[in-house]
C-alpha cells in the first residue's frame, strides 16, 4: 500500500507502517554510516552530546558520490545496514524512529524496532542515480573530515522507500522471498 | 629485440582514467541486456517495479552524468600484457594508479578506499586500485577495469572442501553463499565462482568470471551443465529483485576452473550486484 509520510517521524505514523508498505517520505532526513556511527556510539558512552538528536529521526546509511556543479547532491543509494547493527539497538532506545539501508539486520535490532516503535524502510540499493533526483538538498552538518562518511542533513522529496521491520516485528525479507520460493 | 612494441605507459594512465569513469556511468551491454529480459519475465509485481525503477536509474545516469551507484567500488584492473610489448615512461603500477586518481577525481567518483585496513585513513583519491597481472602472447595489451562495490563484496565466501564433496559438495557451498548473501548483495546478483587451483587462485578465477560476458556460458559441458543448474536453483530461492521477492535473484553464474591437488577441492564464490561493472579495452 503506497503511503506518503512527512519525516521526522513521528510515533503514530511509525507504529501504523507496515512491513510491505512503499512508503514516500517527505522532509528532513540524516546520513551516518559506518565511520559516523562509529564516532556516535563512542561519545554516546562517554556521555557526550551527541552531533545530532535521535529524538523522532531517520538516519539513512549512505554515502553519497560527490555532487556536480548546481546539483544538491552525487549518486545516492542505501549502503548495507548490517554494519551498524552494532550501534543500532542503542540510537533506538535514544529516540531513533527510522532507519534506511539495505539488507538483513539482527535479531537485537528486531527487537529494539518493536520495543521502540520504529521502522526500517529499504531503499532500492544500486539505484543511486534514480534516489538523487528526491533529495533536493544536502549539507554536512558533523564529523566533515570523513568526507563522504559525514553526516549530512538531507532535505528529501517523496523519497521512495519499503518497510521492511515494523513495530510488530514483521520481516518483509523474509516472507517475501517465502512467497516467492519455488521446489524443484 | 627489434620485435618488441613500445607503449608509452601514460597511454595507460589515460586509457584507465576513461574506463573509470564509463563503467561508473554505462552498463556494458551484457548487463543491459540481462535488465531488460528480467524486467519483461520477473514475477513479483514488486519485483518487476524494482527492475523497471533500475533500468530508469541507468537512463538518469548516461543522461546526467551521475554515478550508477554511489559505491563507485574498490577499482579492480586486469592487465593481459603481450610478452612482446615493452613499456616507456613512469612504472606501470604508478601509471594505473595516476589512472585511477584522475577517473575517480575529474569523473565525480566516490573514494571509498582507506590506506590501512585498521587505521581506517580514507586515500581521498580512490587509489590504490588493486591489480591483476597476466603474460599472454602477442605485442597488445588487454585492460579490464571491474570497480568493485562492498555490498557484495563482503558476502563472498571460500570454502577449502574435501575431494570426497564431490560435485554435490560444490553446488551446494555455492547456495549457501547465495542465500547468505541474500538482499545484501544488492540482487539480481551475477555470481562469479572458482573451483580448484590452490586458496589465492580460486578467489582470482572466481572475480575474473564476473568479467566474463553475463550469459555466457563455459565451454566445458559439465561445467556449463553446472552453470544453468545453479542459476535456476538460485531464482528458486524466492529473494528477488533487491530481496524483496521474486523469480530474478541471479542474472547469471559463471563459473571457471583450474587444476588442483589430490587433497583438495578449493571453492570460491565472488558475488557481484546487478550492475556487475566492467569494461575491457585492447591497445
Amino acid at each position: 500500500m503506497d503511503k506518503y509520510i512527512k519525516v521526522p517521524l513521528n510515533s503514530e505514523d511509525a507504529k501504523m507502517l507496515r512491513a510491505g508498505d512503499y512508503v514516500y517520505l517527505t522532509g528532513t532526513i540524516y546520513t551516518a554510516r559506518d565511520a559516523a556511527h562509529k564516532r556516535m556510539y563512542e561519545a554516546m558512552k562517554k556521555k557526550e552530546e551527541l552531533p545530532l538528536k535521535l529524538d523522532g529521526n531517520v538516519i539513512y546509511y549512505m554515502g553519497p558520490s560527490p555532487a556536480r556543479e548546481g546539483r544538491a547532491i552525487g549518486s545516492a543509494g542505501p549502503t548495507t545496514a548490517s554494519r551498524m547493527d552494532k550501534y543500532t539497538p542503542d540510537f533506538l532506545d535514544l529516540g531513533l524512529k527510522g532507519m534506511i539501508g539495505k539488507g538483513k539486520r539482527s535479531e537485537e535490532v528486531k527487537e529494539a524496532v518493536m520495543r521502540n516503535g520504529a521502522v526500517y524502510f529499504a531503499a532500492v540499493g544500486g539505484a543511486g542515480a534514480l534516489l538523487s533526483r528526491s533529495v533536493k538538498s544536502a549539507k554536512v552538518v558533523a564529523y566533515e573530515d570523513l568526507g563522504t562518511e559525514a553526516i549530512r542533513e538531507l532535505q528529501v522529496e517523496n523519497f521512495p522507500v519499503i518497510v521492511v521491520m515494523d513495530a510488530e516485528g514483521n520481516n518483509l525479507y523474509e516472507t517475501a522471498a517465502e512467497a516467492y520460493r519455488v521446489e524443484l | 629485440m627489434n620485435d618488441m612494441r613500445t607503449i608509452q605507459t601514460s597511454e595507460i594512465t589515460e586509457q584507465i582514467k576513461e574506463m573509470c569513469i564509463e563503467a561508473n556511468h554505462f552498463l556494458s551491454e551484457d548487463m543491459q541486456a540481462c535488465l531488460k529480459r528480467a524486467a519483461e519475465e520477473e514475477k513479483a509485481p514488486l519485483g518487476k517495479q524494482i527492475l523497471g525503477q533500475l533500468k530508469e536509474n541507468l537512463k538518469i545516469a548516461g543522461e546526467d552524468m551521475i554515478p550508477i551507484c554511489q559505491d563507485t567500488g574498490m577499482a579492480v584492473v586486469f592487465l593481459e600484457i603481450g610478452q612482446d610489448v615493452h613499456f616507456e615512461g613512469v612504472p606501470l603500477e604508478d601509471a594505473v594508479n595516476e589512472g585511477v586518481r584522475r577517473g575517480y577525481t575529474e569523473g565525480y567518483l566516490r573514494k571509498s578506499v582507506v590506506k590501512d585496513p585498521l587505521i581506517r585513513e580514507n586515500t581521498k583519491d580512490n587509489t590504490p586500485a588493486v591489480i591483476h597481472y597476466e603474460m599472454v602472447p602477442g605485442d597488445s595489451v588487454r585492460i579490464t577495469v571491474a570497480p568493485k562495490g562492498f555490498g557484495s563484496e563482503n558476502m563472498s565466501r571460500i570454502f577449502m572442501l574435501k575431494p570426497a564433496d564431490g560435485m554435490e559438495g560444490v553446488k551446494n557451498a555455492i547456495l549457501t553463499a547465495v542465500r547468505d548473501a541474500g538482499p545484501n548483495a544488492c540482487p539480481p546478483m551475477v555470481v562469479g565462482v572458482g573451483i580448484g587451483g590452490t586458496f589465492e587462485k580460486c578467489a582470482l578465477l572466481a572475480k575474473k568470471a564476473l568479467t566474463r560476458p553475463a550469459g555466457e556460458y563455459s565451454p566445458i559441458p559439465y561445467v556449463k551443465e553446472m552453470e544453468r543448474e545453479l542459476l535456476e536453483k538460485i531464482n528458486a530461492t524466492g529473494i528477488g529483485p533487491g530481496g524483496l521477492g521474486g523469480s530474478t535473484t541471479a542474472f547469471a553464474v559463471h563459473i571457471n576452473t583450474y587444476p588442483t591437488h589430490i587433497a583438495g577441492l578449493p571453492v570460491a564464490v565472488n558475488i557481484c550486484c546487478h550492475v556487475n561493472r566492467h569494461t575491457v579495452r585492447v591497445i
